[in-house]
């Protein structure tokens, strides 16, 4: 949870949010959101029809992902808005690591709300995520 | 209930928690959850992108027979082919990918509730690139409202179909 006594512009919070990225994670992400596209489990057609290099994770499972580092930082139910741009495609074998930017700090309607820069990087330091966020402060 | 009706059910929010790696208590443990501030189980904040289960018509579900999909079977793809191309209709409906997403939170969805979506299409817009060739992009934003109609999530979703596979 965030302590609006203690937040300042700045603060930063990063955690790794998956090491070596597994196929099955991938195959558990399709049945559990139901999203059973081909391209994120089915090598062959994969590389075979679309020409891909191999399988590679949904959009969504990154952004699962993310949201789990962002709940750490400002605690469960706190979040009023996350948005991300997919910005490079996730592979198997990655390891990612998300960031939270604590950006500005504000007052509305007597909630003390704060807007966060989002990140996802891989083991190359590519970007493969940015977002923002706004999670109430206590 | 309207057909696409979401159900949201705490076995559900767990398979989809353990999905993205998150052994936060507060989406399986009905102790912790019942105790807390919270005062339930409830779901993750991309939760809502599983409503696509509850849609009989979801195009990235294989049919109940299996025909038609277009993943590989005994061939590459299931998908008929059309002309020369390769990939057929089957590469055709992959090049979908997703390019943003957005959630507004109301209010946490919580086992027990019934989550109506109502998605309207949002803008469209085109955007040549080096890497995968003329792309198009749309939006869409879905509403989810509980059984009593108030407004639980905003979802806004970009898709964008690209002319070919992505350079990496």
């Amino acid at each position: 949870m965030l302590d609006k006594s203690k937040i300042n512009v700045g603060d930063t919070h990063s955690e790794v949010v998956v090491e070596d990225l597994k196929r099955t994670q991938i195959v558990q992400y399709a049945g559990a959101s139901g999203d059973y596209n081909p391209l994120h489990s089915d090598e062959i057609f994969t590389t075979k029809v679309v020409g891909y290099p191999s399988v590679f994770a949904h959009g969504m499972l990154s952004m699962g992902l993310t949201g789990k580092m962002l709940t750490n930082y400002v605690g469960d139910a706190l979040l009023k808005k996350f948005g991300v741009r997919f910005t490079n495609q996730v592979w198997p074998g990655d390891t990612l690591t998300s960031k939270a930017t604590v950006m500005s700090i504000r007052e509305e309607n007597g909630e003390t709300l704060v807007d966060l820069n989002i990140e996802t990087t891989n083991q190359d330091d590519v970007t493969v995520i940015t977002g923002s966020a706004v999670a109430l402060a206590k | 209930m309207s057909k696409k009706d979401m159900p949201i059910e705490k076995s559900h929010i767990m398979m989809f928690a353990r999905s993205i790696g998150d052994p936060n208590p507060i989406y399986y443990d009905e102790d912790h959850a019942n105790d807390s501030d919270i005062g339930s189980i409830i779901a993750p904040p991309t939760f809502t992108q599983a409503s696509a289960q509850f849609d009989p018509d979801y195009f990235l579900r294989p049919k109940i027979d299996g025909n038609g999909w277009f993943g590989s079977g005994k061939e590459p793809t299931g998908a008929k082919k059309e002309g020369s191309s390769s990939g057929g209709d089957g590469g055709g409906a992959a090049m979908g990918l997703h390019a943003e997403q957005h959630f507004e939170y109301h209010r946490p969805v919580r086992p027990g509730d019934i989550l109506t979506p109502e998605t309207k299409p949002g803008k469209t817009w085109e955007k040549d690139s080096k890497r995968a060739g003329k792309l198009k992009f749309s939006e869409s934003v879905t509403e989810f409202r509980d059984q009593n109609g108030e407004l639980v999530v905003t979802a806004i979703g970009v898709g964008v179909q690209t002319e070919k596979p992505v350079e990496n």
